[in-house]
């Protein structure tokens, strides 16, 4: 109990502090550079071109402390040893890319991001279209909009136990099995069989994503002019072919915006593998690489040099997100 | 057009059908632990959660009392006992032989070296004819009936004795700042990037959006580096502040998008007639943009809420420090078979993002489409 009154003695210094900086820092400033007197005219120059930064400044240090100033210093490490104080030039790097485990994480990195973001879109795509389509499709999309707001924790514990294996002839609690059984063939310990069980930890993230993707497409379904599918059916088109070649082709965009937003999601994809393999079995990626050798490794220049991949990875899609903000705000 | 109007009928069913399979498909997994976690411990071991409502059937062995505790009954040698206690499930059949252990109908008598066995479906069972030299009871292989049992025992035990009760606490604790710190910090950013023409501004917007995107794995080590030099390496003021770090860039460019389409006249005339950019800010901007405060908010909450990451580096594995996400890993290491725990605690960690999400849905659903479909 007493943590709690202390988280909330926390929340009201840190309100009243930002309150009290952001009040008495303007208050300061107006102070100082008083609009009148004399130098009214240069004092409110002055103060105006202060203030943008007076409202600025937390944010512009937060942003810097917690995510500018660790790209140098990832990229720093990792030209170090595991100590961090000595320089090893490549060794890292060199380290890295010899090593088999460095591999197969690389190599489901790309089945990862071949996979799930291609089928979550698809399959919100598809969610989208059919519940625009019934009476019940709120109530439809909330339920499988929900698994975002489940833990990728809760949802491994979920899908574990969907996978579980009890063993060989006897009763089969996890559903998959259960299936299996049912319909003739035999239960497997379905995550320690590579390399499908990559594609069952995928599931679990496609299931949580695809609910993201419905809502997001679904916004820009209803977005498209009705005249384009009015015209359509008009000329005799069936559902079928209003959905495909009127609907979808309009909203390239958003499906683009979709998949790239759930790709960055797969890079940096951790919980799930920790979750349920700990990247034994061969399931091992780049994410989970990196917290190995930074908590049972304890070797800060070989995790941070997995970290910098992950960035390097990450790098195109951060150009393009910000070329098309730029061209946005220039507009 | 008769024609028409049927294809009409079968398509709407076939979407209807579809959607139905979705809907299943997307629930399922959930109900299934939901179910699990309200069964019964033995009885989630030998069936599946969707048999939950059936009797459960379930092969034990057990052995009768030792044949030194016999009683006399009409003048004769007879070992009397229950299997299991009377009422709490019945017998469908016994054995006295493992190759056979369903041989016998409750009530029968089964004839194992000159003894008479008869196990009846309460479960009780009575042995005459026993030879008094042997020193163990007799074998006998049950064939044990239960009937569905629904119980809150699960959700008792991982609150109060596997330490959830606390790791909840905890949760709160790291969640309710961590929430409520960046969006007060991101508002003056983006009020600033969005009203206040500077030099600069553009870039600094080209940099947010840029750091959306870097990977959190990248701050994990020179971050615990930092905190560990000053002096909140595992305590919660270094979790804050690593949440609204990582916060911050989201929030800034959902406040800057949302107040950037506010009416610029308000917001002029309000200039005009002498109020300061910070007056402007608190009784213009800060009110109208309540709805993606909201937003933001729920993303932040969610997130904090079901992170792993930042609290498995920033805070301790200590029993007092452990967050739930951090708990239920655990738990899944050292307790993977024990459906009973890990099904209870799973929804125990759920409940609330649950909650947030069902009851604010709108919100959520408003702030995702202004920060993906801009």
């Amino acid at each position: 109990m007493q943590q709690v009154f202390s988280a909330l003695a926390t929340i009201g210094v840190g309100v009243f502090a930002c309150v009290a900086y952001f009040w008495g820092s303007n208050a300061l400033l107006d102070a100082l550079l008083p609009a009148r007197g004399a130098r009214s005219g240069r004092n409110i120059n002055l103060a105006n071109s202060l203030r943008p930064w007076l409202f600025l400044f937390p944010a512009l240090l937060a942003l810097g402390l917690y995510l500018v100033y660790p790209v140098f210093n990832s990229i720093w490490l990792s030209f170090h040893d595991q100590t961090g104080e000595n320089f090893v030039g490549f060794a890292n790097f060199a380290w890295l890319f010899a090593d088999s485990k460095f591999h197969e994480s690389i190599l489901n990195n790309a089945l990862w991001l071949l996979v799930v973001p291609a089928a979550s879109t698809l399959l919100g795509l598809l969610a989208a279209g059919i519940t625009d389509r019934i009476s019940w499709g709120n109530i439809a999309k909330s339920l499988i909009f929900m698994p975002m707001a489940i833990s990728f924790v809760g949802a491994a514990v979920i899908w574990k136990f969907i996978y579980d294996f009890s063993g060989y002839d006897i009763e089969e609690i996890g559903l998959l099995n259960a299936l299996v059984v049912f319909f003739g063939g035999d239960a497997q310990a379905w995550i320690t069989i590579a390399p499908w069980n990559s594609l069952f930890l995928m599931a679990v993230l496609i299931w949580i994503q695809t609910g993201f993707a419905m809502v997001i497409i679904s916004a820009a379904l209803r977005g498209i002019p009705e005249e384009t599918i009015e015209a359509a059916v008009l000329d005799g088109a069936s559902p079928m072919q209003v959905f495909w070649k009127i609907q979808v082709p309009q909203i390239w965009t958003t499906l683009a915006v979709v998949w790239t937003t759930i790709t960055i999601l797969v890079l940096k994809v951790f919980d799930i593998v920790l979750a349920m393999t700990n990247g034994q079995w061969g399931s091992q990626v780049l994410a989970n690489l990196m917290f190995d050798w930074m908590f049972r490794g304890n070797d800060s220049g070989r995790a941070s040099s997995v970290a910098l991949v992950i960035m390097l990875l990450v790098i195109p899609i951060m150009v393009v997100n910000i070329r098309n903000t730029r061209r946005e705000s220039s507009r | 057009m008769s024609q028409v109007a049927g294809q009409g009928r079968s398509f709407r069913l076939a979407v209807n059908l579809s959607a139905l399979a979705l809907v299943a498909l997307w629930t399922i997994p959930t109900a299934g632990l939901l179910v699990t976690s309200f069964r019964d411990k033995d009885q989630i071991s030998v069936s599946g959660w969707w048999t939950a409502l059936s009797a459960s059937e379930e092969n034990i062995i057990v052995r009768t009392a030792p044949p030194s505790s016999t009683t006399f009954e009409d003048g004769e040698r007879v070992l009397v006992g229950q299997v299991f206690e009377a009422g709490a499930a019945t017998i469908s059949a016994f054995g006295v032989n493992s190759r056979r252990p369903t041989e016998f109908a409750p009530g029968e008598t089964a004839v194992r070296g000159g003894a008479l066995i008869r196990v009846d479906a309460d479960g009780s069972y009575r042995v005459s004819g026993v030879d008094p030299g042997l020193d163990r009871g007799t074998r006998l292989f049950i064939t044990k009936r239960s009937p569905p049992r629904f119980t809150l025992e699960n959700y008792d035990r991982v609150v109060f004795s596997e330490g959830l009760g606390r790791s909840f606490l905890n949760t709160f604790t790291v969640t309710i700042p961590a929430t409520i710190i960046p969006i007060l910090i991101a508002a003056f950013a983006a009020y600033a990037l969005a009203w206040i023409e500077f030099p600069g501004r553009t870039l600094l917007l080209a940099a947010v959006v840029g750091l959306l995107v870097v990977p959190l794995q990248l701050a994990l080590i020179p971050l615990l580096q930092l905190h560990n030099s000053v002096g909140i390496g595992k305590a919660y003021l270094g979790i804050w502040l690593a949440h609204t770090g990582f916060g911050l860039p989201l929030a800034i460019y959902l406040l800057r998008n949302f107040m950037s389409a506010l009416p610029r006249d308000i917001i002029e005339s309000a200039r005009l007639d002498g109020c300061t950019e910070f007056h402007v800010f608190r009784s213009i901007v800060l009110p109208l943009s309540y709805p993606a405060l909201a937003s933001f908010a729920i993303f932040q909450f969610l997130w904090v809420w079901n992170d792993l990451l930042v609290a498995t580096v920033f805070l301790g594995n200590t029993e007092e420090q452990l967050v739930m996400t951090g708990r239920l890993r655990e738990l899944l290491g050292s307790r993977g078979g024990d459906w009973e725990i890990l099904a209870a605690s799973a929804f125990v960690s759920i409940a609330v993002p649950l909650l947030v999400f069902f009851a604010l849905q709108r919100h959520l659903v408003r702030g995702l489409l202004a920060g993906a479909v801009k």
